[in-house]
């Protein structure tokens, strides 16, 4: 082995053992701040846990844009959804009265909320835009009451990690972090461009993450778990998307 | 090591190849030692690792960016766009969604999920790989030496007649088999500046998350759904370029130029 060849077979050595104790040390240090997606393992997990660790990382707090209401979409899209269920139809024939979004889980005081209840609560309002990771969009206002204040009300337990929350339509469910649970845009959404939301649109009450793609935002929400694991719930990977082969963070 | 790759080989191969012509002298004469001589080195290591890893995820970038193109093969300007919409641009390609008029009786499978993971899996890749190439060209001169024209090459007679010279597909000069000509490097600055920054800006734009962060990165392009649009024709250019030159390899040799690519070293050229 010449000179050169063994200087820059050290090298490399050096450099390569250096990278791979570099990674194990960020791996460790992402896991302690909570900056591994529940799909961060496997072959695609290195480019799902940078895109997760980043974006939390560089905007934790960071706002949706906001768009004035001259820019809310004359057409918006619903997007299709599978037939509804008896349940649901029983439910709307009624006018929603009966509708219920049952919090358990981590909280001092979980507890069940009448849609007449919802409404009731302190409401937010954003006009913001909702994108589908097929490619399209349309801005819409929405209006709710926010996740962090339903939070609030149920007393939830400092060690909540994560939000599941789950449709009465059978096996459609997602979860968020804390980031985005808490954060003044999530809303339990009840009202869209300053009427009741529509059901194509996910009326009664639909969950809007809108720092994520649309299919976050699941429809006719009825029932929300906080939870500090996500292991225990369906696959164990935090939502039906995931289950069916999509990130389960969707912030692009 | 590396017994696979031509290093014991090539002393054989260029002497096949080229009938031992002047060879051995211009070799002997730039390594001033006996035949077999090793082929001169053509690309650094740096630029061999990183054009191929880019490479890769380029490949894995534009199959997956394709999938997800068909879940909805229509193009919007401004921020909003859907099926209720005017496109700008209707591919007229069957969909992956049954939301979307195509005119096809039929709908593809739903191939997203892993289209999206590899997508942003890939494009990670070439980020990393390409800021380690920016250092490197930065730090190591690549760039002013084999990018930068030379200002004497940049007059309109020049490049006119580079461009008629490649119009005429004349055998490349002798000397090019050691350094870009004006044209490849201009093409090349042109990719490396121009549209992979622009790649990664118009993707980034179209991320909510990164929108929220950086909400001027989408204001300035003009909206998201602008952005998509520029994503997919810069992807053209793009395609266009892989092309041209694949097909210019092929043209000035597509052995040696693979051979420098890959092991480093090119032959000596005859001319």
């Amino acid at each position: 082995m010449s000179k050169t060849s063994r200087r820059k077979f050290i090298t490399t050595g050096l450099a390569a053992a250096a990278g791979a104790s570099g990674i194990a040390v960020a791996a460790r240090v992402a896991r302690q701040h909570g900056l591994i997606p529940p799909d961060g393992g496997g072959f695609y997990g290195p480019g799902e846990t940078l895109t997760y660790a980043a974006q939390r990382l560089l905007g934790r707090h960071a706002m949706a844009r906001e768009f004035s209401r001259s820019e809310i979409s004359q057409n918006p899209f619903a997007n299709e959804v599978d037939p509804l269920g008896d349940e649901f139809k029983r439910l709307q024939a009624a006018s929603f009265v009966d509708w219920r979004v049952t919090v358990d889980g981590m909280a001092t005081r979980p507890g069940s909320f009448s849609l007449a209840e919802l409404r009731s609560f302190p409401r937010s309002a954003h006009t913001t835009m909702i994108g589908c990771e097929e490619g399209w969009t349309y801005i819409a206002e929405w209006s709710g009451v926010p996740l962090s204040h339903i939070l609030d009300r149920v007393g939830a337990l400092p060690q909540v990690r994560y939000v599941v929350y789950r449709s009465i339509q059978p096996d459609w469910w997602e979860s968020i972090d804390m980031a985005d649970a808490l954060h003044p845009q999530t809303l339990l959404a009840l009202g869209m461009n300053g009427n009741e939301l529509p059901v194509p649109f996910g009326g009664p009450v639909r969950m809007r993450v809108p720092r994520q793609l649309g299919y976050k935002s699941v429809k006719y929400v009825n029932r929300l778990t906080l939870t500090d694991n996500l292991k225990s719930f369906g696959k164990g990977k935090g939502g039906a998307s995931p289950e069916s082969g999509y990130a389960w963070y969707a912030g692009i | 090591m590396g017994t696979s790759l031509p290093i014991t080989d090539r002393g054989g191969d260029y002497g096949r190849d080229r009938g031992g012509r002047d060879l051995q002298s211009s070799a002997s004469e730039e390594l001033g030692s006996a035949a077999p001589a090793a082929p001169r080195k053509r690309h650094s290591a740096m630029v061999r690792v990183t054009h191929w890893i880019s490479t890769l995820a380029f490949l894995a970038l534009l199959l997956s960016g394709g999938e997800i193109v068909l879940s909805h093969p229509r193009f919007y300007w401004g921020e909003t766009g859907n099926v209720n919409m005017r496109p700008w641009l209707n591919l007229h390609l069957p969909s992956s969604r049954d939301t979307v008029p195509t005119g096809y009786g039929f709908v593809l499978p739903d191939q997203n999920g892993w289209s999206r993971y590899l997508h942003f899996q890939a494009a990670w890749l070439v980020v990393g790989t390409g800021l380690l190439y920016l250092l490197f060209g930065l730090f190591a001169g690549h760039f002013r030496r084999n990018l930068l024209p030379a200002a004497s090459d940049l007059s309109l007679k020049e490049l006119g007649n580079s461009v008629v010279r490649h119009l005429r597909f004349e055998r490349p000069a002798a000397e090019e088999a050691w350094s870009y000509n004006v044209l490849q490097r201009i093409s090349y600055i042109v990719v490396i500046f121009v549209l992979f920054p622009l790649m990664i800006w118009t993707g980034l734009a179209m991320s909510f998350g990164f929108d929220a962060e950086f909400p001027m990165a989408v204001r300035l392009l003009g909206g998201q759904q602008t952005a998509r649009s520029l994503h997919f024709l810069a992807t053209i250019v793009l395609v266009l370029f892989l092309l041209v030159h694949v097909v210019m390899v092929i043209l000035a040799g597509f052995r040696n130029r693979m051979r420098a690519m890959i092991s480093g070293g090119a032959i000596p050229p005859t001319e």
